[in-house]
């Protein structure tokens, strides 16, 4: 995985750099089965690796596919990005181990739905138990987002309705 | 505490400041959101690794096993998730508006043609 997002930073061609944030995000949905999060996995490779990668390329289509040389030289920004990791590592340090059963993410609300969940709604995965019965105005709130998003969408690129490729555009996002 | 103990925050800082760089230094603005991806899934990473539990399983409640993953940051990374994209397709869609307004999606491009002409976005559409 680390490899690949090496070999994204450094690539000029821009059809590279798309299939490889695909490839990326497939490994990282593999990573994320390992993690035991199957729920999001799924979402992972089917929107991070499908659809975004269509978009991606669709958006290539209608631009160029080349990047040009950087102007700048690159060092200011890998400092910032340094100092940044830096400052990140340093907050580590006081995190609890991987995998701890007491660090604090365990302990507060997570035992109550483990234990209550199956009584209260009769769904046994946690996680779409949450999602929908527990938390569903958030996922009405999340649901506004894409819409809105479908709609700015539209009205970007509404103007270019008769040439093909904006269209098919615009059935993705939604 | 070990190394192996930290190692998955490493990994997702690791992933957070190449993300971080490639939105700073890159000026192409595909080459950018594609960064803005990165950056985003070391923000999966960020939330999924604490609640996995060794000898865990996933949250889905059976007779069988007694100890599962923590549910709640996959809930909220399933949102996240889905937010990326919306927003993804939303610059996609100002990417190619700009595409058309300049001719190209550089960003040291865009600004030249911007000093070269004062309030030329407006006109060139």
């Amino acid at each position: 995985m680390a490899l690949t997002v090496i070999v994204l930073t450094r690539s000029r061609n821009l059809f590279t750099v798309v299939v490889l944030a695909g490839v990326y995000s497939f490994l990282m949905a593999t990573a994320l089965v390992a993690l035991d999060a199957v729920d999001v996995a799924m979402t992972e490779a089917s929107v991070g690796a499908g659809i975004s990668t269509v978009l991606l390329l669709g958006a290539l289509y209608l631009c160029k596919s080349e990047e040009t040389k950087p102007v700048r030289k690159p060092w200011l920004p890998l400092a910032v990005s340094a100092a940044a990791g830096a400052l990140l590592v340093f907050g580590t340090l006081g995190l609890p181990a991987f995998s701890d059963p007491a660090a604090p993410i365990h302990t507060h609300v997570v035992p109550r739905y483990l234990n209550d969940v199956l009584r209260e709604t009769g769904v046994p995965n946690v996680v779409t138990a949450v999602l929908a019965s527990y938390r569903g105005y958030d996922t009405l709130g999340e649901t506004t987002v894409v819409f809105t998003a479908g709609i700015g969408v539209i009205a970007l690129l509404r103007r270019r309705r008769k040439q093909p490729g904006a269209a098919n555009k615009q059935d993705a996002a939604k | 505490m070990s190394f192996w103990s930290h190692f998955s925050y490493a990994i997702t800082i690791f992933l957070m400041v190449a993300g971080l760089y490639i939105v700073i230094a890159r000026g192409n603005l595909i080459k950018k959101l594609v960064g803005l991806g990165v950056f985003q899934t070391s923000v999966y990473m960020l939330y999924i690794a604490p609640g996995k539990l060794i000898g865990g399983t996933a949250p889905i409640i059976d007779a069988n096993f007694k100890v599962y993953s923590n549910p709640l940051p996959h809930v909220l990374i399933l949102t996240a998730i889905v937010v990326g994209v919306a927003t993804l397709a939303l610059g996609l869609a100002l990417v190619v508006r700009i595409r058309e307004a300049y001719d190209t999606i550089e960003e040291d491009d865009i600004l030249a043609s911007d000093e070269g002409e004062p309030g030329g976005d407006g006109q060139r559409r």
